[in-house]
């Protein structure tokens, strides 16, 4: 694209920006007068999806977002904050890579990492931990494995040498992600009440900094590239990906945090979508001032950058900071401390408007306000179509699926399936142990468990969405997803405490995709509401599909869950590992005829529709209390959720940790096949010494939950309703190896 | 309290092990330990100079090549060369190499991977003070993280490093096996440590910073640092309630 910035523009322009005709007939209406080149790109990154949320801000408000120790509600800074005592907050964030990892997976997920991270210390935050959740096409496919192993180096290389440790995540196979993958990366971060910092600008005359990075032509249009759909073309839009240098990010960090101490800082942001122009948007709207800011000033990687192009570039590690006048010395001397490239830029003005300048030429005049989320950028209320299969999903019956007689295969099947068997060809790229406060590395636990260091405290986080379940329905898929990520917040003996979401969609102006997502907010609404756990902002990715030939297929909707827990005591950390050989094991929770939508009837039975599963969050809710009293009472040895494999999986994966093995009894009047692989949820497996067991029995018949002993804890032998399944030592090979073996055929 | 060991844990840009080295030797009442900054040339007195993991200046160009021309590293040198007591952890152990300061080299590791994992390792006789103290037919276990981990000698290298005994620890099994299954990275003689001649710098991949602590469930790396301090300073006095540092 090449163009002159001041020549005015029309509608054709504004559709090669990605900009509706009655959106340009707004813009000329704000402006009084026809946009030129520069502004109208403005206005196309700040209004495109991803900056603005216009189609799905409607829906988002429905979210519950207020809770007890809410320091930030969503929508109002960079990530979400809540109070975690002691003086401390929690910041985290869950954000998606999809697009750029799609052409560019290296440096598409490498960025993603960046650009979640300084959200982060964006606010004065220090991250101490990272989680990704990714989903990619068919593993045997050539294109996976090269979006895999780049994406899994990408975050490796980035986060690693960056220094904060990966304490969880997923890794996904489906067809319906061969083109299109997800990569969404969240950070937690730790900082001082009141020592944070803000995205705002203020105080006629401060000085208005570019710190880090200089500015290169990389990610130019980035976000409007992210908020279109994915085609055979878009390699062609290869400039569109930024590439990450995590050594300025971790000098970045450092620096950010210094300088805050200061006490000089009025504001800052970082960098993400839509560069110096999202920056100094969203702090002018925020702190109700104008600003002028001069291009030329703006430190570049290469001669020759038009005004518009610097505006609008992504490049990484960059961060805006509005200075207190007369404070300068201070603040440059942090930055030179860290050998950190600085230019002051602009100033902050009175009134709204934002003047970019160009060798002296007024370049653009914009007023803040109408450019942001909240102002002026326009919110769409779409229409939405329940899609044809979902009708055909309540078709299906259990009774139509005869129960195999070889449960072994079924079991052996299932251990070494790719959205089950181990992760650790992935988990063993990312450094999950600098910083010395992962607790779930030699006491692995449903959720990543974090010491919050100087307290007695820990943070446990988990990221979770079944996207087949979400298909199959949204509503529920989506409850579940929030429900299940409780629940392994529970189980690691934390309180849920708050949610971050990345909604990951298809295009959102088809009316069936549109009705997925808000079927999913819906759900999500009433699974957070319920449980208690406000949402604190995330990121909507939508134009999840590929256009193939003339037909667009949308992803899975994937709204991935990113929630965070307390652990009050660090003696309450408790992992899934069954510890002792006698233990007994118990079943919390109750045992349903249901397979719908596990991974045993999509994959070993081929059957792709079905309803989600079982689920009651009533239920649920009980069944949660009860076992954060069974870990706070100090009554079990392990909790470990039932999910995605069903019990099998669950058993297996208790027994592993310390090579043991189970001997257990099912129920006789529901189907074998559906207690050892069916989905149904709120399932909890926990054991407990002989010595506990009355105690553990006592205090569920208090709470009036169901639950049924299943057996003991036993050597090497796994052995069900009398049958042998082989030694716990085969399965464990089985599920250790069977990722890399794909990966390295 | 006088006679305390004091410990300099150098930080370069892109260091981002050097907190964890020094919240896991703050639990000493008799040792002080303090950050020492690239650019200075000042090592402060101290007994003991730490390089931590991390890295340092990106790693660009190959780990540890740019940290070693650093003002701090100048010291350091300086330092060693006088008999002063150096160590150094993951990218410290490749920076030590890139500098001189200990013989080999440090490569990709032979998947061309990032590995991070618990490993064990077994201490290779007790003739320097890092392994004097430890038990000779345990495995510690003891986490790697790092892309360039591969122990590289040639053979006079190795054949001296054996015959002067500077190798101070080999990747092993978890029952204290050593052979080529139990070797992570495809380091020569599965050798994870090495000292030098003069038994004063000693270097390792593995990080026992990051098994220090019983909230993390284990504590095998605290005894090497112990045998370290213990053989090198004398005894060493545990703080009574542990006190943790927050930046």
């Amino acid at each position: 694209m090449q163009a002159s910035s001041t020549a005015l523009t029309n509608k054709d322009t504004a559709k090669k920006l990605g900009i509706l005709p009655e959106e340009f007939d707004r813009i000329v209406e704000i402006l009084g007068r026809t946009p030129n080149f520069t502004e109208l790109s403005i206005f196309s990154v700040m209004w495109s999806e991803h900056c603005s949320y216009k189609n799905s801000i409607t829906w988002l408000k429905t979210l519950p977002k207020k809770g007890a120790g809410m320091l930030a509600e969503a929508g109002e800074e960079n990530a979400g904050l809540v109070d975690i005592g002691d003086g401390l907050a929690c910041c985290f964030k869950i954000e998606s890579h999809n697009h750029p990892s799609a052409l560019e997976p290296y440096q598409g997920a490498a960025t993603g990492v960046g650009g979640i991270n300084r959200d982060i210390f964006t606010m004065g935050a220090r991250p101490i931990a990272q989680l990704n959740s990714l989903r990619f096409g068919d593993p045997n496919l050539a294109k996976t494995k090269w979006l895999l192993k780049g994406v899994v180096k990408g975050i490796g290389d980035y986060g690693n040498a960056f220094g904060i440790p990966v304490l969880g995540g997923e890794v996904f196979f489906d067809e319906c992600y061969n083109v299109n993958p997800l990569v969404n990366a969240m950070s937690v971060g730790i900082v001082k009440v009141g020592e944070t910092a803000s995205a705002t600008s203020y105080g006629v005359g401060n000085p208005v900094y570019i710190v880090g990075s200089s500015t290169g032509k990389d990610g130019i249009h980035g976000a409007t590239f992210a908020s279109g759909d994915l085609t055979e073309e878009s390699a062609k839009d290869l400039p569109a990906v930024q590439v990450g240098d995590p050594f300025q990010e971790k000098l970045l960090l450092e620096a950010t945090l210094e300088v805050i101490k200061t006490g000089a800082i009025i504001g800052m942001q970082d960098m993400g979508a839509a560069g110096i122009t999202c920056s100094t948007s969203e702090m002018s709207a925020k702190g109700k001032h104008g600003m002028n800011i001069w291009l030329d000033k703006v430190p570049t990687r290469q001669k020759g950058m038009q005004g518009w192009e610097i505006l609008l570039s992504e490049s990484q590690e960059r961060m805006l900071m509005v200075v207190e006048k007369g404070r300068e010395e201070e603040v440059e001397l942090v930055f030179q401390k860290w050998d950190l490239y600085y230019a002051v830029i602009g100033e902050v003005t009175a009134g709204d408007r934002l003047k970019y300048y160009m060798n002296g030429e007024l370049e653009a005049d914009v007023p803040a306000d109408d450019l942001v989320l909240g102002g002026g950028a326009p919110v769409y209320k779409r229409e939405y179509t329940e899609p044809a299969y979902y009708q055909e999903t309540m078709q299906f019956n259990i009774d139509s699926v005869k129960e195999p007689e070889d449960l072994v295969a079924v079991a052996t099947f299932l251990t070494k399936h790719l959205n089950i068997a181990s992760k650790r060809f992935v988990t063993e790229q990312y450094d999950s142990m600098v910083g010395t406060g992962n607790m779930s590395t030699n006491n692995p636990s449903d959720a990543g468990v974090i010491h919050v260091k100087g307290t007695n405290k820990a943070i446990a986080m988990t990221v979770d969405c079944n996207s087949r379940y979400v298909h199959a329905d949204p509503e529920i898929g989506t409850a579940i997803a929030v429900t299940e990520a409780a629940r392994n917040i529970v189980c690691s003996g934390g309180k849920p405490v708050a949610i971050t979401n990345c909604l990951n969609f298809g295009n959102p102006y088809k009316p069936e995709v549109y009705w997925q997502f808000v079927g999913a907010i819906k759900g999500m609404g009433r699974a957070c509401t319920a449980l208690g756990t406000p949402v604190t902002g995330g990121n909507v990715s939508f134009y999840n599909q590929t256009v193939v030939g003339e037909e667009s297929i949308p992803v899975f909707p994937t709204p991935t869950i990113g929630m965070i827990g307390l652990i009050e005591n660090l003696e309450n950390h408790t992992g899934i590992a069954f510890q002792n050989t006698g233990d007994k094991i118990y079943l919390i929770g109750s045992q349903q005829n249901d397979i719908a939508c596990s991974e045993y009837l999509y994959s070993f039975h081929k059957v792709k529709l079905s309803p989600a599963p079982y689920f009651n969050l009533e239920e649920e809710m009980q069944i949660h209390e009860s076992v954060a009293g069974l870990i706070a009472n100090k009554i079990i040895q392990s909790a470990h959720d039932v999910s995605d494999g069903g019990l099998w999986i669950a058993l297996l994966e208790s027994a592993m940790v310390h090579n043991k093995g189970f001997n257990v009894e099912l129920e006789e009047d529901i189907r074998l096949d559906a207690q050892l692989f069916g989905e149904s949820q709120g399932r909890i497996v926990v054991s407990v010494s002989a010595d506990k067991e009355p105690e553990l029995i006592e205090w569920l018949a208090l709470k009036e939950v169901a639950f049924s002993v299943l057996g003991e804890v036993s050597n090497q032998e796994i052995s069900i309703n009398g049958k042998s399944f082989g030694e716990t030592a085969s399965f464990k090979n089985l599920f250790d190896t069977a990722l890399g073996n794909v990966m390295h055929a | 309290m006088s006679n305390q060991i004091k410990i300099g844990v150098v930080v370069f840009p892109g260091s981002n092990c050097d907190q964890d080295m020094v919240d896991a030797l703050s639990i000493y009442e008799n040792v002080n330990v303090f950050k020492l900054w690239h650019k200075s040339e000042d090592l402060n007195n101290a007994d003991l100079i730490v390089l931590p993991g991390g890295f340092s200046y990106g790693d660009y160009l190959r780990s540890g090549a740019i940290a070693r021309f650093s003002p701090i590293m100048k010291s350091v040198i300086d330092f060693a060369a006088r008999g002063g007591f150096v160590f150094g952890v993951c990218n410290g152990f490749q920076i030590l190499c890139e500098s001189n300061l200990l013989p080999g080299a440090l490569l990709h590791n032979n998947n061309h991977q990032f590995i991070c994992k618990n490993t064990f390792i077994k201490a290779e006789g007790n003739a320097t003070p890092i392994t004097q103290s430890l038990k000779a037919n345990k495995a510690y276990k003891i986490p790697i993280a790092h892309g360039e981990g591969r122990f590289y000698a040639d053979e006079e290298t190795l054949k001296q490093l054996n015959a002067n005994q500077q190798i101070i620890f080999r990747y092993c099994s978890e029952e204290g096996e050593v052979g080529s299954t139990f070797n992570p990275n495809g380091a020569a003689e599965n050798i994870a440590g090495v000292c030098n001649a003069t038994k004063n710098v000693f270097g390792m991949m593995p990080h026992p910073e990051r098994a220090a602590n019983s909230l993390l469930g284990n504590t095998d790396g605290k005894e090497i640092i112990e045998s370290l301090l213990k053989n090198l300073f004398g005894d060493l006095v545990e703080r009574s309630a542990m006190i943790e540092t927050h930046s």
